[in-house]
């Protein structure tokens, strides 16, 4: 669906007549990402992150189908195969820098794409179908990095997978033999290596489906904007296609500009060292940690050091772990408040940026440092904010905030904040 | 035919409301259903560790070279096997603490064979998260109770192999053995 207004596919050529009679690809893509997609006309750059995810999926499929025809995914030779790939393939440092720095990237951008739903309430209906796509998306990107990880089979690539699926065994009754399961052995080996491998090459497919589900759960309502006040008429809107295609490309540009920084100057700088130290069974290194995009819910789940009436301490901080993500899928109904954006929520907006981010902030620092008793003690004030956040705190901001009055319309905000600026200068 | 099918539906709702065509449907989707089931055993099985992964699944060790006070790391299903050779001390040292104050309450006979009680044999594997402990090995840190210290969150286990201190739910794990001689011990 779209505004009635929206522009209409009219083929120009004698084949693109017969293709769209036939098969109306070119219509799709006009109608989901060209001129006949109306989208508000005050979007900031806040909402180029979609796009950009995008374009990080498909660098992470193109570079990804590349380093597998190079790679062996057999325990005894995948730390060489890589080193191969580093050393004698053609290019191959590069392309195996920019798979390893594209995956960071990724998060970053993703992360900047959830922080901006959380901010401007793009979560709330009509969208939640939107978020929940969004966030299954993002629980596929963390299986599909975890596994991506263990591949080079490394020390922590080894210890990582050691780590995680140890997780499952913290189930009751059936998590020992369910981990055996996952692994196909005792321990990860062979068997794991070789089904990470499958299921990192079939994800991001998946994910490319959930997606394009992602864009169809979007356009039906269309997409929201900095005020949160839904488009009224013609004039709240502007054609996709050349607006936000130009606005995207700067986007883009800045997004390749920081990737390219990375992988030629600094490609090891968000890696572990350890990861490049041949899988030793018989060795842990001296700490074990995940990939930065990880360090906040690995700190949630060290932060539960003590049992709670029956069930044991290392089951709690699993559950808890998974909870963080799970309770997001609850966002919309915990946030009450009529009004989307934080511009026009003084107190929700305080929280957000005071309480929200500084919190997964510490959590990130937590996670990333090696347990000591303090690192713990602060891990445990954060996850128990975070927690508090989303469960108490933002429902009782709903009810007790008095919201901003918000503009009539989109054009209406436009237009005010045009005439401010003009007469700024004038003062 | 026409008018058989109709008979047999008219039949069929007089009788309680259920068709035979209901039957037919029910027939259907429960045959395709267990036939899906069948075939997504096998599928999910495959996961399961393989023949040649189970076939390692046993190990000999000769314990005969270990003295007193020493420990070997062995591999028992590519996971790291601890066998100690408890001193005099160490054992009076774990039979010294009362199951009461344990957080996973066994005593060191539990956790060895009758005749065999210097012999301490564990995986190396802590029970928190599965990283290696420390403490086999001659000079590694041995922690505050003597006898394993995982470097990862800090548990702490004593001579028994016992959990004492940090987060690690259980003791570390025994594997079934048994000696096969006086100096052989057949694990797994």
């Amino acid at each position: 669906m779209s505004f009635p207004w929206a522009n209409e596919y009219k083929p120009s050529t004698a084949f693109t007549r017969y293709l769209d009679e036939k098969l109306p690809l070119p219509r799709f893509v006009y109608n989901a990402v060209g001129a006949g997609y109306p989208v508000p006309r005050n979007l900031n750059y806040f909402w180029n992150f979609g796009v950009l995810a995008g374009v990080a999926l498909m660098v992470q499929i193109i570079s990804g189908i590349i380093l597998a025809m190079h790679f062996a995914a057999e325990s005894t030779v995948a730390f060489a195969s890589v080193e191969h790939i580093m050393r004698d393939v053609n290019a191959g440092w590069f392309i195996r820098y920019a798979h390893m720095n594209g995956a960071s990237m990724f998060f970053i951008v993703v992360y900047t794409h959830i922080f901006r739903g959380l901010f401007y309430g793009s979560y709330k209906p009509p969208r939640e179908m939107v978020w929940h796509l969004g966030l299954v998306i993002f629980l596929l990107m963390m299986a599909t990095a975890f596994m991506g990880y263990v591949l080079p089979w490394g020390q922590m690539s080894f210890w990582g997978a050691k780590v995680i699926t140890g997780l499952f065994g913290a189930i009751p009754l059936v998590g020992e033999p369910i981990q055996t399961w996952l692994l196909g052995g005792f321990a990860p080996d062979n068997a794991a290596l070789n089904r990470f491998f499958s299921l990192h090459y079939l994800l991001p497919f998946v994910i490319l489906g959930v997606i394009v589900l992602h864009i169809w759960a979007l356009h039906i309502p269309g997409s929201s904007n900095p005020t949160g006040v839904e488009v009224k008429a013609e004039q709240d809107t502007v054609p996709f296609h050349p607006y936000y295609t130009a606005k995207d490309g700067v986007g883009v540009a800045a997004f390749f500009i920081v990737f390219a920084t990375l992988v030629f100057f600094a490609p090891n700088f968000l890696g572990e060292p350890d990861n490049y130290i041949p899988a030793n069974p018989m060795s842990t290194p001296a700490n074990i940690v995940p990939e930065w995009y990880f360090w906040p819910f690995y700190a949630i789940l060290r932060a539960f050091t003590v049992d709670f009436l029956f069930i044991p301490a290392k089951l709690l901080g699993v559950l808890a772990m998974f909870a963080a993500i799970l309770l997001l899928f609850f966002l919309p109904w915990l946030d009450t408040s009529a009004v989307r954006s934080g511009h026009y929520r003084p107190l929700f907006r305080k929280f957000f940026w005071f309480g929200l981010i500084p919190c997964i902030v510490v959590l990130g620092y937590c996670g990333g440092s090696h347990a000591t008793d303090g690192i713990v003690l602060i891990s445990q004030i954060a996850a128990a904010y975070y927690f508090a956040h989303f469960l108490i705190i933002l429902p009782i901001i709903a009810r007790v905030e008095t919201p901003k009055p918000l503009p009539n319309s989109i054009t209406e905000a436009v237009l005010a904040s045009n005439a401010g600026a003009s007469l700024q200068p004038a003062e | 035919m026409a008018s058989l099918t109709e008979d047999s539906a008219t039949a069929g709702e007089e009788q309680g409301g259920v068709r035979r065509r209901d039957f037919i449907n029910v027939a259907a989707a429960s045959f395709a259903g267990v036939g899906a089931v069948s075939v997504a055993l096998p599928l999910i099985n495959q996961m399961n560790p393989s023949a040649d992964v189970l076939a390692e699944a046993s190990t000999e060790v000769d314990v005969s070279a270990i003295a007193p006070g020493q420990a070997i790391k062995t591999i028992f299903r590519k996971q790291p096997l601890f066998v100690r050779h408890l001193t005099p001390e160490e054992i009076a040292a774990a039979e010294k603490v009362s199951t009461s104050e344990l957080r996973d309450p066994q005593t060191l006979e539990d956790r060895t064979k009758p005749g065999h009680k210097q012999w301490l044999i564990t995986m190396g594997v802590c029970t928190h998260l599965g990283c290696v402990p420390l403490g086999a090995a001659a000079g590694e840190i041995k922690g505050e109770f003597g006898g394993y210290f995982c470097p990862c969150h800090g548990s702490s286990y004593d001579t028994a192999g016992r959990i004492r201190k940090g987060p690690a739910p259980k003791n570390l794990m025994v594997p079934d053995y048994s000696f096969t001689s006086d100096t052989v011990v057949k694990v797994g």
